[in-house]
C-alpha cells in the first residue's frame, strides 16, 4: 500500500551537501505491521518526515495505494488516510486534549467517546481529558496524548516515530500493549520507528536503516537474531530487560 | 430596540433578549431598559453620565447585565458606573460595549467603572467588547476600571476584546486589602491598523492578598499593542503577571511587566513572551487533516479560549 522508490534527501551544509537519504527503496504491505530501527543519525526520522509530506525528498517516488504523492502537502496525505505521531510532540496554549482528539477523529466525539482513547494509551482519562496541551503536561504524558490522537484517526496507514522516547520504563509495558492491540486489530498497516526489543519482536517486517540506506530487510524471523546486541539494537533493550 | 442593537446586544453580553434579573441597558447613550431586584439597585447618577449599582450584603447567586450599545456615528460619550459589592455576596456583573458605526465620524465610549467589593464577598466581572459597521468613522473604547476588594474579598475579571475595536486604551487600577484575591484574565486580538493599550496597576496592600494577572493576545495585520502590568507587593503577599502574544504579519506588540516588592515576604512573579505560531504546530495540525489556514485558526482560537 505504501512503496518508497528511491528516495534521496539531503540539506545543505558549509561544505556543501550532506546526504541523509541515499536511494531508500521499501514497500509496506496492506495491514503489514513494519518495524524500522537502526543506529541514530541514520536517517529514521527524516524518513518518517518524508513519508507523511513533513519533508520534501531531492528525488524518488512515493506511492500510495498506487497513487503517486511525492507531490501532495501534509493535509492532503492526511486526509488520503496517513496519519504520523512526532518523536516530540508539540504543545498547545488553550488547546485542551478532548479539542485536539476531537479534531484528530473529525468529530463531535463525546467526552466518553474521547477518554477512551486516553484508556488505551495508558492514562486516566478523567484526568486528562479538560487539560490543555501545554507546558503542564510532562514529556510523557504528551507522547501518550499524541500516540492517542492517531489511534483516534484510525487511517489505513499510521507513522509513529520513537513511540517509546521519552516514556519511563513503568509505562513502556503498556505502551507495548498498545501497539500488540493495534496489531491484532490489523486496522491499517502500521510503521514505527523504534529501538525496542518487544517492539521489534512484534513485527512483521523488520527494516534496518544505517548512514540513510536500508542495511537489511526482512521478516522478523530472519532480521531479529542478526541485530540482536549489535549496534542496531542500542542499549536501551538491556537496560529494559534488567528492570523489567 | 432595532435590529443593530439586538446583534450587538448579543454579541457583548450573549443576551437574545431581555435577561432575567437586574439589568440596565444604555442604547445610544439613553436608558434604554433597566430592571432590578430585592437585592439589587441600579440608580441613575445625578453628578454624571451613568449608574451606580448597589449589591446588599449577603445576596448569592444573583447576576447584574449592563450592557453599553451604540450604533449612531459621531456619538461619544463618558460613562461613570460605580459597584457597592456588599459584605459576604456572591454575584456576577456582566458588562460588554459593542459599537456599531456605519458612518463617517469617530463614535467612541469611554467609561469608568468603580467597584468597591466587600468583606469576603466574591464578584464575577464580565467584560466583553466588540465592534462593527463598514463606516470609515473609528470605534473607541477607553475604558478605565478602579478596584477595591476588603479583607476576605475577591474578584474575578474576564475581559475580552476580539475585534472590531479601532483604538483602545484599557486601564486597570487596584488596591488589596488583608486576604483579598484578583484575578484578571484578559484576551485581546487586534488586526488591520487597530491599536490596543492595556494597563495594569495593582497594590496589594495587606497581608496574604494576592493577584494574578494573565494577558493572552494575538495581533494580526499592522496592528499595535503595547501591554503594562505593575505588582506592587506592600505586604506579604503573592503576585504573577502574565503576559503571552501571538504575532502575526507586520503587527508591533510591547510588553512591559514590572513587579516592585515593597515588603521581604512579598513573592512576586512576572514572565512575558512574544512569539509567532510555532511552525510544529501548524505541522501537527496539518497531520490531522487540516489545511494551513484552518490550524492557524484553530491555535489562535485555542490560545484566546
Amino acid at each position: 500500500m505504501l512503496e518508497l522508490k528511491g528516495i534521496t534527501f539531503g540539506v545543505a551544509e558549509s561544505r556543501g551537501k550532506k546526504e541523509i537519504l541515499k536511494d531508500i527503496n521499501l514497500t509496506v504491505g496492506e495491514n503489514q505491521f513494519v518495524v524500522i530501527t537502526g543506529p541514530n543519525g541514520g536517517g529514521k526520522s527524516t524518513l518518517a518526515k518524508v513519508i507523511m509530506g513533513i519533508e520534501k525528498p531531492d528525488g524518488g517516488k512515493i506511492l500510495f495505494d498506487g497513487e503517486d504523492i511525492t507531490e501532495k502537502n501534509i493535509t492532503e496525505r492526511a486526509n488520503m488516510g496517513i496519519s504520523f505521531a512526532l518523536q516530540q510532540p508539540v504543545r498547545f496554549k488553550g488547546v485542551q486534549v478532548l479539542d485536539l482528539i476531537r479534531l484528530a477523529a473529525k468529530k463531535q466525539l463525546s467526552a466518553a467517546d474521547a477518554c477512551q482513547y486516553l484508556s488505551e494509551v495508558g492514562l486516566c482519562a478523567k484526568d486528562y481529558i479538560n487539560r490543555e496541551v501545554n507546558a503542564s503536561l510532562s514529556g510523557g504524558e504528551l507522547k501518550r496524548i499524541e500516540i492517542a490522537t492517531v489511534l483516534a484517526r484510525g487511517t489505513r496507514l499510521s507513522v509513529f516515530d520513537e513511540p517509546e522516547a521519552g516514556i519511563d520504563l513503568w509505562s513502556f509495558q503498556n505502551l507495548i500493549q498498545v501497539f500488540e492491540n493495534m496489531r491484532e486489530k490489523t486496522n491499517g498497516s502500521i510503521v514505527i520507528i523504534s529501538h525496542q526489543e518487544r517492539i521489534l519482536e512484534i513485527a512483521d517486517e523488520i527494516v534496518v536503516i544505517s548512514d540513510g540506506a536500508v542495511i537489511k530487510q526482512g521478516s522478523r524471523e530472519e532480521i531479529l537474531p542478526e541485530i540482536l546486541g549489535t549496534a542496531s539494537a542500542p542499549g536501551g533493550c538491556q537496560f529494559y530487560r534488567r528492570n523489567a | 430596540m432595532d435590529k443593530i442593537l439586538e446583534e450587538m446586544l448579543l454579541k457583548v453580553a450573549d443576551l437574545h433578549g431581555i435577561p432575567e434579573g437586574a439589568y440596565n441597558i444604555r442604547a445610544n447613550g439613553e436608558l434604554a431598559g433597566r430592571s432590578t431586584t430585592a437585592n439589587i439597585d441600579i440608580v441613575t447618577r445625578k453628578d454624571k453620565s451613568g449608574i451606580d449599582v448597589y449589591i446588599k450584603p449577603g445576596t448569592k447567586k444573583e447576576s447584574v447585565h449592563i450592557p453599553v450599545i451604540m450604533s449612531k456615528s459621531g456619538l461619544t460619550e463618558l460613562v461613570c458606573n460605580d459597584f457597592y459589592i456588599g459584605d459576604d455576596s456572591d454575584v456576577t456583573i456582566v458588562a460588554g460595549c459593542g459599537i456599531h458605526n456605519s458612518g463617517s465620524m469617530e463614535s467612541r465610549h469611554d467609561g469608568l467603572h468603580r467597584f468597591f467589593v466587600g468583606k469576603n464577598a466574591k464578584l464575577t466581572y464580565i467584560e466583553k467588547h466588540y465592534g462593527d459597521g463598514d463606516g470609515t468613522g473609528g470605534r473607541v473604547m477607553n475604558p478605565k476600571t478602579e478596584i477595591t476588594i476588603e479583607e476576605g474579598g475577591s474578584m474575578e475579571m474576564e475581559t475580552v476584546q476580539i475585534k472590531g475595536i479601532d483604538s483602545t486604551k484599557r486601564e486597570t487600577v487596584a488596591h488589596l486589602k488583608e486576604n483579598a484575591k484578583l484575578i484578571v484574565q484578559e484576551r485581546l486580538m487586534t488586526h488591520g491598523k487597530q491599536s490596543a493599550e492595556s494597563r495594569f496597576d495593582v497594590s496589594m496592600d495587606g497581608e496574604n492578598a494576592s493577584a494574578n494577572i494573565i494577558s493572552r493576545s494575538v495581533a494580526r495585520d499592522s496592528s499595535h499593542q503595547i501591554f503594562f502590568s505593575n505588582l506592587q507587593g506592600n505586604s506579604p503577599c503573592a503576585g504573577h503577571t502574565e503576559c503571552d502574544a501571538i504575532i502575526m504579519d507586520d503587527a508591533k506588540i510591547s510588553s512591559l511587566p514590572e513587579i516592585t516588592a515593597n515588603h521581604p515576604d512579598a513573592a512576586l512573579i512576572h514572565e512575558a513572551a512574544i512569539g509567532k505560531i510555532a511552525g510544529e504546530q501548524i505541522i501537527k495540525l496539518m497531520t490531522l487533516g487540516l489545511t494551513e489556514e484552518e490550524a492557524e485558526t484553530q491555535i489562535v482560537n485555542g490560545f484566546l479560549k
